[in-house]
C-alpha cells in the first residue's frame, strides 16, 4: 500500500510535461477535390483583413481554400513547436524575427528561393532589411507581409491642460524629459511617460537612440556604456516619478494607461494604430509622431513573414498562397483594412487613409533609419534574461548600471552556448 | 525459562490465531482484474510511460523540433549548478508551507459546520467548495483585479484604514504571500469536504460520553475530534503537499513575464515550463522534472514514516 502511494505521487510529478505537451490541432483537407491550406496566425485583430485577402485569393484559385488557424500569442510558439513535432502544424504560418533563425536552422521551413525565382515573386518591392531578416545561410525562407515601426503617441488633451506644445519631429530626449515633468500630475495619478519594461517598443529603441546596441556580431550590447545610458534615461523617468514603476505596469500596461488617459505619452507600434483609433477619446485627441532623438534618430523595425512548413503535404497550394500574399493585391487589401502597414512598396496609402485623424505617415518615414529587430538562433533564451534582471531597476530600486552589465555577461554566455 | 511452558500445540494454535485469514478462493479474480484494467492501462500510458520517457530524455539534449542526442549527466549537472533552480526550489517550499495552512483552516470550519442542528450547512459547504471547482486561470484573473495596485478592492479597503496603496503581486516582498493566500483560499473548500466526512465518521457516543463527563467544546475538539481525524488529516496533508509542490498555473496567470517579482515567485514547475517550452532546453527540463519527482517521492515517504508517530487508527 505504502509503496503504491509513493509511486503514484512520483508519477503525478512526472506527468506535468506530458499534459503540457498535448496538442489537439488537426489539419485536414476537406472533400470535393479542393485543397485546404491551413494558415496559422495569432492576431485576432487581423482576422477580418485576412479573410478579405483570402477571399481574393480563393477567387483566383478556385481549387484552393485557406482556413485560418488562430492561436493566441501567449501560446502560439509553444503550440507551433509541439504541432510541428507531431506533424500537425499549419501549412502556412506567421513567423517573426525572434523565432525565425531557430526554425530555419532546423530545416522545418520550406526554402522559397527557387519558387521565388520561378514565379518571379516581387521580393524587391518589400523593404530590404525585412527581406534579409527572413533569409538564413543565403536561402530565403519567408516573405514579409507587413512591417511596423515604433512611434511616440501622445494625448493632446493632456498637453493642452499642461499648456505645452505637442511633440514633433524635432523633439529630443530633453524635450521628452521636460514635457514628462510638466505633464505628470500626482494628484490625478497622471504620468507624463511610460518607461515600461518592453523590449521591442521601449528598451531597444532607447538603447539604440543612446548610441548603444543590443546584439552585434554575436555579442551582447547590454554592458556597453551607451546602452546603459539609454536604459538609465528610462529608469531615471521612473525614479523622478514621471513614469509609473514597472511594478505598477504589470497590472496595467502602458498601453492601457494611455487608453484610459492616465499617461500623456507612450511608445507604441504602428500595428496598434487601429486599437488606438478604436478608443473614442484617442480618435478625438490622440496624436503620433516619430520617436524623439537621443544621440541618434532611431526606431526598431520589424515585420511578420509568411512561411511554409517543410512537413506540409500541400506545398504547391501553400506556395501559391504565400506568393499571392507577397503581391500587390493582397498588400492593398491588407492596408485598406487598417491593421498593419503592408510591406509592399507603394501600397501604404490605403493604410494612411484608413485613419485620417492620425498622422501615420511618420511610421513609414521612420523606415529609413529603423534598426531591424535583433535576433539570433536562440533569441528567446537571452531575451528571457532581460525582464528578471532589469526588473528591480525598473521598479525604482536603482542599480540599472550593474543590472545591465550582469545582463550583458549572461547574454554573452547564452550566445556562446548557442554557437557551440 | 517461563513459569508456564507452553506446549508446542498451544504455540501452534497461537500462531494460527495471529495469522491473517487465508485468502478467499481465486474465484472471480479475473473479473476483478478486468474491472481495474482500464484504469491500470490509463496509468501505464499516461503516467508510467511518460515517466520512463522523461527519465530517458533527461540524459539527452533535445532538438526543438524532435530528435535528440545523448549527453549523459550534463543536464543534471546544469540543474544542480543553476542558481535559479535553488531559488525556485526555495519558493516552492514556501508555497508548500503556505499551502498547508489550508488544513487547519479547513478542520476548524469543518468542526464548526458539523455541529448538530446547524442549519444551512449545504449552502456553506457549496460556498466553500466553489473556489475549488473554479478554474485556476479564472481565480488568478479575478484575484489579480482584487490585488490591483491602482484600483483593486483590497487597496481600496485598506485605504479606509489609512494604509498606502501597494502593488501586491509585483512587489517581491509580498508576491509569494499574495499568491499563497489565493492558493489557500481556493483549496480550503476541498479539504473542508474531506474533513467533514471524516468528522461525520466519528461515533456520536464519544461526544455524548465526553459531554456527560463535563468536557467543553474545545476539550472535545482536541481530545476526540482531532485524534480520531488524524488518518484523514494524514491523507489530506499528503495530497496538499504534493499539490503545492507542483503548483504552477496560478503563479503563471498571476505573475506574467514582465513582473519584477518573477524570479522571487517562480516555482519549480514554472521553471520547468520556461525551460521546456520557451528556451528549448527540454533535456534539462526533463532532468528538473525528474528531480522534482524524487523530491516529492522522498517527502511523501517521510510523511509515511512520521505518520506512525501521530496517526491513530480507530
Amino acid at each position: 500500500m505504502r509503496r503504491r502511494t509513493l509511486l503514484c505521487s512520483g508519477l503525478a510529478a512526472a506527468s506535468a510535461p506530458v499534459l503540457a505537451a498535448c496538442s489537439d490541432e488537426g489539419g485536414s483537407a476537406d472533400g470535393g477535390g479542393r485543397t485546404t491550406v491551413s494558415y496559422g496566425m495569432w492576431d485576432p485583430a487581423q482576422v477580418p483583413g485576412m479573410k478579405k485577402v483570402i477571399a481574393a485569393f480563393e477567387e483566383q484559385h478556385p481549387d484552393i481554400s485557406v482556413r485560418i488557424e488562430l492561436t493566441p500569442w501567449a501560446s502560439y510558439w509553444t503550440t507551433l513547436k509541439t504541432s510541428m513535432r507531431g506533424g500537425t502544424a499549419p501549412d502556412v504560418f506567421w513567423m517573426n524575427a525572434v523565432n525565425f533563425q531557430l526554425y530555419a536552422a532546423h530545416d522545418v521551413l520550406e526554402p522559397l528561393t527557387e519558387h521565388i525565382a520561378h514565379d518571379r515573386t516581387p521580393v524587391d518591392r518589400h523593404p530590404e532589411q525585412l527581406v534579409r531578416l527572413y533569409s538564413y545561410d543565403g536561402v530565403q525562407y519567408g516573405l514579409p507581409k507587413d512591417f511596423d515601426t515604433i512611434g511616440l503617441w501622445y494625448n493632446k488633451a493632456l498637453f493642452d491642460k499642461a499648456g505645452i506644445s505637442y511633440p514633433d519631429t524635432t523633439w529630443t530626449w530633453d524635450d521628452l524629459r521636460d514635457a514628462a515633468a510638466e505633464l505628470t500630475n500626482p494628484r490625478e495619478r497622471v504620468h507624463g511617460f511610460c518607461s515600461e519594461m518592453q523590449r521591442q517598443i521601449v528598451l531597444y529603441p532607447a538603447i539604440h537612440a543612446a548610441g548603444g546596441y543590443v546584439l552585434r556580431d554575436g555579442h551582447s550590447g547590454f554592458g556597453d556604456e551607451r546602452s546603459v545610458e539609454g536604459l538609465r534615461f528610462l529608469t531615471d523617468m521612473i525614479d523622478r516619478g514621471w513614469s509609473p514603476p514597472q511594478s505598477a505596469m504589470v497590472e496595467n500596461i502602458g498601453r492601457v494607461r494611455f487608453w484610459s488617459e492616465k499617461v500623456a505619452m507612450v511608445h507604441d507600434l504602428s500595428a496598434m494604430a487601429g486599437q488606438m483609433y478604436a478608443v473614442p477619446a484617442l480618435k478625438d485627441h490622440g496624436g503620433v509622431t516619430v520617436l524623439p532623438q537621443g544621440r541618434e534618430h532611431t526606431t526598431i523595425i520589424h515585420g511578420l513573414a509568411n512561411v511554409i512548413s517543410a512537413k506540409s503535404d500541400k506545398k504547391a497550394a501553400a506556395w501559391k498562397f504565400v506568393h499571392f500574399m507577397a503581391g500587390r493585391r493582397a498588400a492593398e487589401i491588407q492596408a485598406a483594412s487598417g491593421v498593419t502597414i503592408s510591406s509592399y512598396a507603394g501600397t501604404q496609402d490605403a493604410w494612411l487613409k484608413s485613419m485620417p485623424e492620425f498622422d501615420l505617415k511618420h511610421f513609414i518615414d521612420m523606415e529609413k533609419y529603423g534598426v531591424p529587430y535583433p535576433s539570433s538562433k536562440n533569441t528567446a533564451v537571452w531575451e528571457n534574461l532581460q525582464y528578471p534582471l532589469l526588473g528591480a531597476a525598473f521598479s525604482g530600486k536603482g542599480g540599472i548600471e550593474d543590472a545591465a552589465r550582469t545582463l550583458g555577461k549572461q547574454m554573452d554566455r547564452a550566445l556562446k552556448e548557442e554557437r557551440s | 525459562m517461563s513459569l508456564f511452558p507452553a506446549t508446542a500445540a498451544a504455540k501452534a494454535a497461537d500462531r494460527r490465531a495471529t495469522k491473517p485469514a487465508p485468502r478467499p478462493a481465486p474465484r472471480g479474480q479475473r473479473a476483478a482484474y478486468g474491472f481495474i484494467a482500464p484504469l491500470g492501462i490509463g496509468f501505464a500510458v499516461f503516467y508510467f510511460w511518460p515517466m520512463i520517457q522523461t527519465f530517458y530524455f533527461s540524459f539527452t539534449e533535445f532538438g526543438p523540433f524532435g530528435g535528440h542526442t545523448w549527453t549523459g549527466t550534463d543536464n543534471y549537472a546544469r540543474v544542480l549548478r543553476d542558481v535559479t533552480v535553488w531559488q525556485a526550489l526555495g519558493n516552492t517550499l514556501i508555497y508548500c508551507g503556505i499551502g498547508l495552512v489550508a488544513l487547519p483552516l479547513a478542520i476548524v470550519v469543518a468542526a464548526l459546520l458539523n455541529r448538530r442542528g446547524l442549519r444551512g450547512v449545504a449552502v456553506y459547504r457549496a460556498l466553500y467548495f466553489v473556489p475549488f471547482v473554479t478554474l485556476p486561470v479564472a481565480v488568478g484573473l479575478v484575484w489579480n483585479w482584487l490585488y490591483n495596485g491602482d484600483f483593486g478592492l483590497l487597496n481600496e479597503i485598506l485605504g479606509w484604514f489609512g494604509v498606502d496603496r501597494h502593488y501586491w503581486v509585483s512587489d517581491p516582498s509580498t508576491a509569494v504571500l499574495a499568491i499563497g493566500a489565493v492558493m489557500v483560499w481556493s483549496t480550503t473548500g476541498y479539504y473542508l469536504i474531506i474533513f467533514m466526512a471524516g468528522i461525520k465518521a466519528i461515533p456520536r457516543d464519544y461526544y455524548e460520553a465526553a459531554e456527560l463527563d463535563g468536557a467543553g467544546p474545545l476539550r472535545r475538539f482536541f481530545t476526540i475530534t482531532l485524534p480520531l481525524l488524524s488518518p484523514t488529516l494524514f491523507f489530506a496533508s499528503v495530497i496538499c503537499m504534493i499539490q503545492s509542490l507542483q503548483t504552477f498555473d496560478l503563479i503563471y496567470i498571476m505573475m506574467g513575464e514582465k513582473n519584477p517579482a518573477v524570479g522571487d515567485t517562480q516555482s519549480v514547475v514554472g521553471l520547468f515550463y520556461k525551460w521546456a517550452f520557451i528556451e528549448n532546453a527540454q533535456g534539462a527540463a526533463a532532468a528538473l522534472a525528474f528531480l522534482l519527482m524524487l523530491l516529492i517521492a522522498g517527502l511523501t515517504y517521510l510523511q509515511f514514516r512520521l505518520q506512525r508517530k501521530w496517526v491513530h487508527y480507530g
